[in-house]
């Protein structure tokens, strides 16, 4: 760990690679979250509306719940977990095959501290990146619901609309994004250690990449209660 | 000069390589040959530091790397060019991207004289209409050779290459040959390669070094070699049919 974190050779070039970074981990990043959100956010003001329907439940409180749903648990945890199959197994794929390729070796030849020249701009670019990936989660996911209850009438849209607006807690979007971005941590120095260390053949790669997606969703699914207790009660 | 003295390095408890010492010639090709699996990659990669040796010295000009921290080390590395078995190219970069990383990492030149230093380097090796391709896009006799003007984009005083014709169709390998014998010649490289191609051998091996099992097993130059008394090298040497053939009738 420690080297990852030594001074940068050059402060150009990072700044550039995180930029790269940021693309490739981040923006290839929008339409598959986007996608799930907008089904999850239907997908939830569906359900609400279907168990709490009931003369003496109000109608709005099926908005409140899908924005609840939403903040406090999918656009962090689970979306977290969603990256770090698709983020995870990318960054330890791609690092493990440099190292099996000898890339990372050429790297350590010409003087480059290659592990914090691989690593670090991951990390800066999924830590600052996966936060807006949330927040756009949230919002997609109550258009989602919006776009569920105006379309098949089983609620009215006003109802939904004041739901969300119900009872707002500024602190539990903040929370989310604490989580995400100790989520991207998580993600993208475990995968990117399985990848560092990988060795022999591509199928250690494949294994590298595999372990790399199950360590990092489990020490998620920790730190989430870690962090709830932390930052909630 | 590059000089190791009595290296000796493990895997988990397996030796690899056992006490070697040898002495590689300025403004030569010294060669390492032996069979797949002998150690060759692994004595290399302890030379370069990559590999840490259990017991033994390195020197490179009489500056001992193996008793230097790891920034001085670093120094030293910047003299270093290597050519890896498959290239070892950066595949998220194009050739032109490869080849000038090194200038973009350590030194403070200008943007025209880093084109210029990249388009230099790409033209000593043959390959100045390849600048916007991806390792992917190459053949295997055109990734040595990017790799080659990697090597060199630093102008190093060392030059380190593993197996640098392995894949590579034989008139392909003598052009890789003689582009290293070249480079090494004009600039006065220290060059250390490993083989296990006899034509490289009988090219351009001015020192040669057989190891067999992790021993040195013999040295001497390629003129030698057809001569040595040695029947493990011999079996080497002569492997081929064709090379047996023409022993017989010698
Ligand atoms: N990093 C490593 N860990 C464990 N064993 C290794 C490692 N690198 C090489 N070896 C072993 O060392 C021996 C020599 O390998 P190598 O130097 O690659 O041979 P070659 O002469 O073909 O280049 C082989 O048996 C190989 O399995
Ligand atoms: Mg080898």
């Amino acid at each position: 760990m420690g080297k990852v974190f030594s001074r940068p050779e050059k402060m150009g070039i990072y700044r550039r690679r995180v930029i790269f970074e940021i693309e490739a981990l981040g923006l290839n990043s929008i339409g598959l979250t986007a996608i799930i959100s907008v089904f999850i956010g239907a997908a939830i003001t569906l359900q609400m509306s279907i168990s709490l329907e009931s003369p003496f439940i109000p109608q709005y409180l099926i908005g409140y719940a899908t924005r609840e749903t939403m903040t406090l648990e999918f656009s962090s945890t689970v979306v977290a977990l969603i990256l770090a199959g698709k983020v995870g197994s990318n960054i330890a794929s791609e690092i493990g095959t440099m190292r099996i390729t000898e890339q990372i070796d050429a790297l350590e030849i010409m003087g480059v501290n290659s592990a914090s020249y691989l690593i670090l701009p991951k990390i800066i670019a999924t830590v600052f990146f996966f936060p807006f990936l949330t927040l756009l989660t949230i919002m997609i996911g109550i258009i989602g619901g919006y776009t569920i209850a105006w379309t098949t009438g089983i609620m009215s849209p006003d109802d939904y609309i004041e739901g969300l607006l119900y009872d707002f807690v500024l602190w539990e979007v903040i929370y989310s994004l604490i989580k995400i971005a100790v989520f991207a941590f998580i993600i993208t120095s475990i995968s990117a250690f399985y990848g560092y260390y990988a060795k022999g053949s591509s199928l250690e790669v494949g294994r590298a990449s595999t372990r790399a997606v199950v360590v990092s969703s489990i020490t998620i699914l920790i730190f989430n209660l870690i962090l709830t207790q932390l930052l909630l009660t | 000069m590059i000089k190791c003295e009595h290296i000796s390095k493990s895997f988990e408890g397996r030796r690899v390589i056992e006490d070697i010492s040898i002495e590689f010639e300025t403004g030569k090709t010294n060669l390492i040959i032996g069979r797949s699996g002998s150690g060759k990659t692994v004595l290399l990669k302890t030379l370069v530091g990559l590999h840490t040796p259990d017991e033994g010295d390195i020197f490179f000009d009489d500056v001992c790397y193996t008793s230097l921290s790891f920034n001085d080390r670093k120094r030293v590395r910047k003299d270093i060019g290597m050519i890896f078995q498959g290239g070892a190219l950066i595949d998220s970069s194009t050739v032109y991207e490869n080849v000038r990383l090194p200038l973009d990492l350590f030194t403070d030149d200008s943007e025209a004289q880093k084109r210029e230093r990249v388009d230099y380097c790409l033209s000593r090796v043959n390959l100045s209409d390849a600048h916007h391709l991806y390792p992917s896009e190459l053949s295997g006799g055109m990734i040595k050779r990017v790799a080659i003007a990697r090597a060199i984009v630093m102008n190093p005083r060392y030059l380190f290459c593993d197996e640098p014709n392995s894949g590579l169709d034989p008139q392909t390998s003598i052009v890789i040959d003689n582009l290293i014998h070249g480079i090494t010649k004009e600039y006065g490289i220290t060059t250390i390669i490993n083989t296990h191609d006899m034509n490289s051998v009988m090219e351009i091996g001015e020192k040669v070094v057989y190891i067999y099992q992790g021993k040195k097993w013999w040295e001497g130059t390629n003129e030698e070699i057809l001569h040595a008394d040695n029947p493990e090298l011999n079996d080497f040497v002569f492997a081929s049919a064709m090379a047996k053939r023409a022993r017989r009738g010698k």
